[in-house]
């Protein structure tokens, strides 16, 4: 899960990594109030989940509370990149003498975490990473040591941090470090990190990513999930805990296991080329779905009204083909007459025989079943185009 | 000859008293693997029947192999006991341990795998994979065994179910061994480890590879095909007409050096003059078409 910045800066604050004051407001006059606590003179900023908000206009200095809620409502509301804002951060405004980059992220490619510093912060790191990578300190972190006190002077050292900053950095990465950890982080930016006129080190920006994964000893994290943003049928599907992603097109997808129904979509999406339709979603029940979570998901996709067909594409190993046979069946019945597009089964693996056989006996004029992967996704985009 | 896993590999289930442990202990022992008991902390001297056979519980992995000489462990136990469990494996210095187990955090998987290299002693599968199988020989975690059997294609994976649906594809031609490597962000073995097995493996005559969109694990993988691999290789990357994702701040990027999409993928793979196939029977085709030529 990624953060809007006004919860990764809470998260900073209540792990002892220096911040401004800063403030949620989800309306114009919220805005003001919070401006007003803050002196007048404020930043704001749109929050939303997505780079360039700054050249976008989402971010715009205020010089007084009034200004403040004039600004928000110009922010609030507006379109960044397809993404609305419905909330602006009001933040402390003060006087900047440098900006850098510090961030702490998992690196797949060497399997541990990775500390990227650089003086050289500001609006373009790709830039400095691509362009002067002497100016960006690359450092594992060897996960069972974490970042020590002298792991963190190199750190300061590698990205050429100035001697009258390199305590105050010090202590911000471990500070950021025991957060990281702390909060079972994949990835938390400070971008920039700033140095004020008064020589204090705090950050300005922030990113961070959460382990959904982790959600189980966070419980936290359960209140940072934005519901708000979320596609009805997206909610609907998380509701049921069904791994689910709208997409554009006509045809329904349902498979087990993600790389299967990635590979289902490309199928479909190549059979539909000549139909002119694509893929509808992406759904993965997941290993040894039972009977309900078939049915769970069944009832999702026949409830998108962008949905002509559906293809359900099984090949069972945890998961048994008669489950998901049950589960087609069943959800079948609990629609009854609302259920009417055509579904396409295809089923191999665990139990497949009694799955087939189970299609086959409840004789549903909607359901088809074909042998083969190619085969069934042909007809599931013909049936679309329909 | 198979990679990693053979006739003689004597296995242990850590888990193998809970729901999913039994079940899938008994599928394996149904498909011919050789268990010699399992692992669960507090059950130790306990004993378990599956499929007929009566199975020893032990505390602790290295009170297992003492016992009953075990090579080989797979995980089953939830994520919450995950990290401990393959801490217990790997202190026990076993050579390979399977994670099975989908839903584990990425910090405990960091943790355990940086403990592995440094005890350089045990080889990790996984987590959050399908196991592997030398059909005929060993099958360690949930892999069907009847999809098809010994043959001379090696296949490498991140998915489970794309696994088995290659292997179905190829099944007239069968496989030396099928690794499900696992789609998590931080995995014990991979491609690369497994294209290198393959290659050293007399028994295995050539390789299919698949990956998913995300990550730069397919480009490194075709990065060290051009440089070891001399068997031939077909390829498939699932995924080529997803819609872009999220980026995930700036930070992601600067890390992967590629966009991770499947063209990008594609085009590193035929670079080093492996075929990749646009769908799973695309790509079977290829390699069928590779075989026969070879006879």
């Amino acid at each position: 899960m990624d953060l809007f910045e006004y919860q990764a800066r809470d998260l900073f604050e209540s792990h002892g990594v220096p911040v401004l004051g800063g403030a949620v407001a989800f309306t114009p006059e919220e805005a003001e109030k919070a401006a007003e606590s803050m002196g007048g003179r404020v930043v704001v900023k749109a929050q939303v989940k997505v780079g360039g908000r700054g050249k976008a206009g989402g971010v715009k200095l205020a010089e007084s509370a009034a200004d403040a809620k004039e600004k928000a409502a110009a922010i609030l509301g507006m379109d960044i990149k397809g993404h609305i804002v419905h909330k602006v951060m009001i933040a402390q405004a003060a006087p900047i003498e440098s900006e850098y980059y510090l961030a702490i992220l998992l690196d797949r490619a060497n399997r541990n975490f990775l500390v990227m510093a650089s003086v050289a912060g500001g609006m373009e790191i790709e830039e400095v990473a691509h362009n002067s990578p002497e100016k960006l300190a690359r450092v594992g972190i060897d996960p069972n040591v974490g970042i020590t006190k002298e792991k963190a002077l190199e750190i300061v050292k590698g990205g050429q941090f100035p001697a009258d900053v390199q305590d105050q950095v010090v202590e911000v990465l471990l500070k950021l470090w025991a957060a990281f950890v702390a909060e079972d982080a994949t990835l938390m930016e400070i971008n920039p990190l700033v140095k004020t006129s008064d020589g204090k080190v705090v950050a300005l920006d922030g990113k961070v990513t959460l382990d959904d994964s982790a959600d189980f000893r966070q419980a936290s994290h359960e209140a940072l999930v934005d519901h708000a943003a979320a596609n009805p049928l997206e909610a609907a599907a998380k509701e049921k805990n069904l791994n689910y992603v709208k997409l554009d097109g006509q045809v329904g997808i349902i498979g087990n296991g993600a790389g299967l129904v990635m590979s289902t979509l490309d199928v479909v999406a190549y059979a539909g080329e000549k139909y002119n339709v694509k893929p509808a979603n992406f759904l993965d029940i997941g290993g040894g779905a039972s009977a309900q979570v078939m049915a769970d998901g069944l009832s999702i996709i026949l409830g998108d009204k962008d949905v002509k067909s559906v293809f359900v594409n099984v090949f069972g190993g945890i998961t048994a083909c008669d489950a998901v046979a049950n589960g087609i069946v069943q959800a079948l019945q609990i629609l009854g007459e609302k259920a009417t597009k055509p579904i396409v089964v295809r089923l191999d693996g665990n139990n497949v025989i009694e799955g087939r056989r189970i299609l086959n006996d409840a004789a549903h004029p909607l359901i088809q079943q074909l042998d083969t992967m190619d085969g069934a996704a042909a007809r599931a985009a013909e049936l679309a185009a329909k | 000859m198979a990679i990693f896993i053979n006739e003689n590999t004597k296995l242990i289930v850590q888990g193998m008293t809970g729901s999913e442990g039994t079940k899938h202990t008994g599928r394996m022992i149904k498909s011919g693997t050789n268990v010699v008991g399992g692992v669960t902390p507090g059950k130790g001297g306990q004993s378990v029947e599956i499929e007929g056979k009566s199975l020893p519980v032990f505390n602790t992995v290295a009170e297992a192999i003492a016992a009953t000489g075990a090579n080989a462990s797979v995980v089953f136990v939830p994520p919450k006991f995950a990290k401990a469990a393959v801490i217990d494996a790997i202190d026990a210095a076993i050579p390979l341990v399977v994670v099975i187990t989908e839903g584990i955090p990425v910090h405990d998987s960091a943790a355990f795998y940086a403990y592995s290299v440094s005890k350089g002693t045990t080889r990790i599968i996984g987590p959050n994979c399908p196991g592997l199988i030398s059909p005929g020989k060993s099958n360690i975690g949930i892999i069907p065994s009847d999809i098809t059997g010994p043959g001379r294609i090696g296949l490498v994976s991140k998915s489970g179910t794309l696994t088995y649906q290659m292997m179905y594809e190829l099944r007239d031609f069968g496989f030396s061994t099928a690794v499900g490597i696992g789609g998590d962000p931080i995995i014990g073995t991979t491609h690369i480890d497994c294209l290198r097995a393959f290659q050293d493996d007399p028994d295995t005559d050539a390789i299919v590879m698949i990956g998913e969109i995300g990550g730069d694990a397919e480009e490194r993988a075709a990065a060290f095909i051009g440089q070891y691999v001399t068997k031939p290789v077909v390829g498939y990357v699932a995924g080529f007409t997803a819609p872009e994702g999220k980026t995930m701040g700036h930070a992601g990027a600067i890390v992967s050096g590629s966009s991770g999409t499947a063209a990008a993928k594609q085009s590193a793979l035929e670079a080093v003059g492996v075929k990749v196939g646009k769908t799973p029977s695309a790509t079977a085709a290829l390699m069928r078409e590779i075989l026969n030529k070879k006879g």
